[in-house]
């Protein structure tokens, strides 16, 4: 086949998008001028089924071997026109887009300049398109496997929809039990089904699925390989107890030397526990921990005469010689569900978090009101003597969300609605006590949501705007200044229990995640989605989705969408089997390369090799690339003396003459 | 330097994090000055220096090489090779007597497009105040 360029060039006006500041119709004729064009034309909607048959009859009529499309980012729709390629028999790789919505039309106001700057780039996309080659996509095997990071509500949602489809699933949590966050919470808005009885199933049914290996207490350590084929390394920390063994009777942990003497991090510091602990009674899996930090016999070596834990336990599982396991596993999918951290609130000074007991978070007033949690669900505050019923209890609302001097000017999503829900609770078990809301803005978006904010104003709860700006102390109360903003009077409000209704954030050890797997931060700092419409649950990484709030502050029905949604995703690939990985890889020219091997320590993926070939009689060392490996980084090409090493549809004689064009010297 | 001179700015952007970031300045309708002319890379690792020399010979007033930020880079240490290319690439232009202000590196993530802007606008006014570049420039012999 002759394989002389004949270029097609489709400058798309995207309706006014790009037409309203640049000239199409001359950007079309002046690419008609170009070198090797053979066609160019301007279309409403390039994208749009006309749009692309457009291309298609072009190429059978008109023979047109390289097509250039000039419209919106190649991120958008390089597919679609790969496809159209495709759907004619000419390879999608002869496709080069020029980016003139984006980076053009949308960002410059001046008609002439934008079309002047949509010329340059349609030309400099022409000047590639004539050296394109034709690339072949590598299909590997899925393995039919997947790992999912977190065992909160939005990682056993995944998990199940996955091991139900007849998959392996890989769960892996960092405590010692799943149930994550929502395990904490006592009702949930706006229906008030108790939180546990919709959870615990949900816990009990992750453990004994035959397709899931559940592996608490566990973190990942390493992850290599790419779509299809992850091959990750899980570190399954020492429980210092043999599970095999233990029977979950709890003895150990009432005989404990520091039994009921450490905070509990699932009441929230609202209740102790012991050394050797299970973090809460519906616990999954319901198997003692020692806590090697806290631990005397772990921290010091000695525990008086002998740990009196191992004494007790009747089925001996103590084990204190018990070292971290590493389980490697191979997977097809990642599926990253590791929510969310609550908002500090000693970070709002002005509120006393830090130096009043009775300035509480949301989380532990739910622990307080939870039936499991330390009171037995009796809304007490103080201890022995001090102990005290609230009879007058504020809720300040948006702390640490909507904040620009914390750095979080986002909406949490779930405090305003968790905070009619806690005084809907407050009022139900104390009904003489008078319950108001500070906020700035009540957002009740979801389904029943207005009609439970309603309900809740019904039921006597006050709300009122304003933001309060100190709380202090004034003899047993605390005194809240605020401002009612709806009616400009100034307010100092005494209360016996304040409650911050805490926004969501990061977890703190986001970092972890992000540098195992590649991820991308949005500006919030939750990880990054592919696309924040089109591809919510996508990641930047193939093969890597994301569930609930690691993407961003999510009520529970939305994470529980969203993990089935990522759960789906993660099907798609590994029920279809196989996989196209990358084309754009490295190769290498044998007849130049000298051997030096600067690509081979330059490769970031240990995708190249040195190999000794013969070349003409003579037997030299030269590099190879592993197809299989190889991302398509294009590194090593940068750093090859003689530029024998090249990235397919990025080659040097590829990029060198858009940067003629785009220089502009004639 | 004449109030007329419009610099022309090649830029190198990073498929995953700087050419994201630019396209999302574009989906914000963020306004930036038009002189900034992008070649998408899939990594700014992949940028050879040559690329560099043969912008500024080819008529660049002003080079920039945008990638995600160190530590953030989608093929793990492509960016760190960037940085230490391009640090000793800067010093060496300034040797053979290239204003350093020609020549600029930043690191804009996929969700940072008013940063780009920024950028933009700051490449633009040291490419001015460097005024226009013709040194590398190959002249016409008239024989």
């Amino acid at each position: 086949m002759n394989n002389k360029p004949k270029i097609g060039v489709y400058v798309c006006h995207c309706g006014i998008n790009i037409a309203k500041t640049v000239d199409v119709e001359a950007v079309s004729e002046f690419a008609s001028r170009l070198p090797n064009v053979k066609v160019a034309r301007n279309y409403s909607y390039m994208c749009s089924d006309p749009g692309q048959l457009l291309i298609r009859e072009d190429i059978k009529n008109e023979g047109l071997n390289r097509v250039v499309v000039a419209s919106c980012s190649p991120r958008m729709h390089e597919m679609t026109f790969r496809k159209t390629l495709a759907e004619t028999g000419l390879n999608p790789y002869y496709l080069e887009m020029a980016n003139i919505r984006e980076h053009c039309s949308w960002v410059h106001e001046d008609r002439e300049e934008a079309t002047e700057k949509a010329k340059k780039l349609v030309f400099s996309a022409v000047a590639k398109a004539r050296l394109l080659e034709p690339l072949y996509e590598n299909e590997v095997e899925v393995e039919p496997a997947t790992l999912v990071i977190g065992g909160g509500i939005a990682g056993i949602q995944a998990a199940l929809d996955i091991a139900d489809a007849g998959f392996k699933v890989y769960l892996v949590e960092k405590t010692p039990s799943v149930g994550g966050r929502m395990s904490q919470l006592d009702k949930t808005f706006p229906t008030l089904d108790c939180s546990a009885c919709i959870l615990t199933p949900k816990m009990v049914d992750v453990a004994s699925h035959p397709n899931i290996e559940l592996l608490a207490y566990s973190e990942v350590e390493e992850i290599s390989g790419y779509v299809g084929n992850f091959e990750v390394k899980v570190r399954k920390k020492a429980r210092y107890v043999d599970v095999n063994k233990c029977t979950g009777c709890g003895v150990c942990s009432e005989e404990c030397r520091l039994a009921g003497r450490i905070p509990s991090e699932f009441n929230a510091g609202m209740g102790n526990r012991a050394a050797i602990y299970l973090p809460f009674p519906q616990a999954v899996p319901a198997k003692y921990t020692i806590d090697p930090e806290r631990c005397l016999m772990l921290t010091r070596g000695k525990c008086g005469k002998g740990p009196k834990c191992e004494a007790a336990c009747a089925a001996g599982a103590i084990d204190f010689n018990q070292k971290d396991e590493i389980v490697e596993c191979k997977v097809g999918a990642i599926i990253v569900a590791t929510g969310f951290d609550v908002f500090d609130a000693a970070k709002k000074p002005e509120y006393g978090y830090n130096d009043y007991d009775n300035v509480i978070t949301a989380l532990e007033l739910e622990r307080l009101v939870s039936a499991s949690g330390p009171t037995g669900g009796n809304i007490v505050l103080g201890k022995g003597e001090d102990a005290f019923v609230p009879q007058e209890v504020a809720f300040i609302s948006c702390v640490g969300s909507r904040d620009k001097s914390v750095g979080n000017e986002y909406c949490s999503r779930v405090c305003c609605m968790y905070t009619a829900k806690l005084a809907h609770l407050v009022k139900e078990k104390l009904p003489e006590a008078n319950v108001r809301v500070y906020y700035m803005d009540v957002r009740a978006f979801g389904k029943g949501f207005e009609e439970f904010y309603d309900r809740v104003r019904r039921e006597g709860v006050r709300y009122i705007r304003g933001n309060p700006s100190e709380i202090f102390k004034r003899g047993d109360k605390l005194v809240i200044k605020a401002e009612d903003t709806l009616r400009s009077t100034p307010i100092e409000d005494e209360v016996d229990l304040v409650v911050l209704a805490v926004g969501l954030e990061p977890r703190r050890d986001a970092r972890q995640i992000i540098d195992l797997l590649r991820l991308s931060q949005s500006a919030d700092r939750f990880y990054l989605e592919a696309h924040p419409k089109l591809a919510p649950v996508n990641t930047a990484t193939d093969g890597v989705f994301l569930a609930g709030c690691s993407q961003g502050p999510k009520d529970i029905p939305d994470t529980v969408a969203q993990a089935k949604g990522a759960a789906s995703s993660a099907l798609v690939l590994l029920s279809s089997g196989k996989v196209k990985i990358g084309a754009q890889i490295s190769f290498v020219n044998e007849a130049t390369c000298r051997g030096c091997g600067y690509c081979v320590e330059i490769c970031p993926y240990g995708a190249i090799e040195l190999v000794t070939v013969n070349r003409m009689g003579n037997m030299v060392q030269v590099a190879r690339v592993n197809e299989a490996l190889c991302k398509g980084c294009g590194a090593c090409s940068a750093g090859c003396l003689s530029g024998s090493i090249q990235q397919k549809s990025f080659m040097d004689r590829q990029i060198l003459p858009q940067i003629a064009v785009l220089g502009g010297v004639k | 330097m004449s109030e007329q001179y419009d610099p022309n700015i090649v830029a190198f952007l990073c498929n995953w994090c700087s050419y994201a970031g630019a396209d999302l300045a574009g989906t914000s309708r963020t306004h930036y000055p038009a002189n900034i002319n992008i070649i998408r890379v899939m990594c700014s690792g992949r940028v050879n220096p040559l690329f560099i020399i043969n912008a500024l010979q080819q008529g660049a007033d002003g080079v920039l090489v945008s990638g995600c930020h160190p530590g953030d880079c989608h093929y793990m240490e492509g960016n760190f090779y960037a940085r230490r290319r391009f640090g000793l690439m800067k010093e060496l232009l300034e040797y053979v007597g290239v204003d350093p202000k020609r020549f600029n590196m930043s690191w804009v993530s996929a969700s940072e497009g008013s940063k780009w802007k920024d950028v933009v606008e700051d490449v633009v006014e040291k490419a001015k105040e460097a005024g226009p570049f013709e040194q590398f420039r190959r002249n016409k012999i008239n024989w």
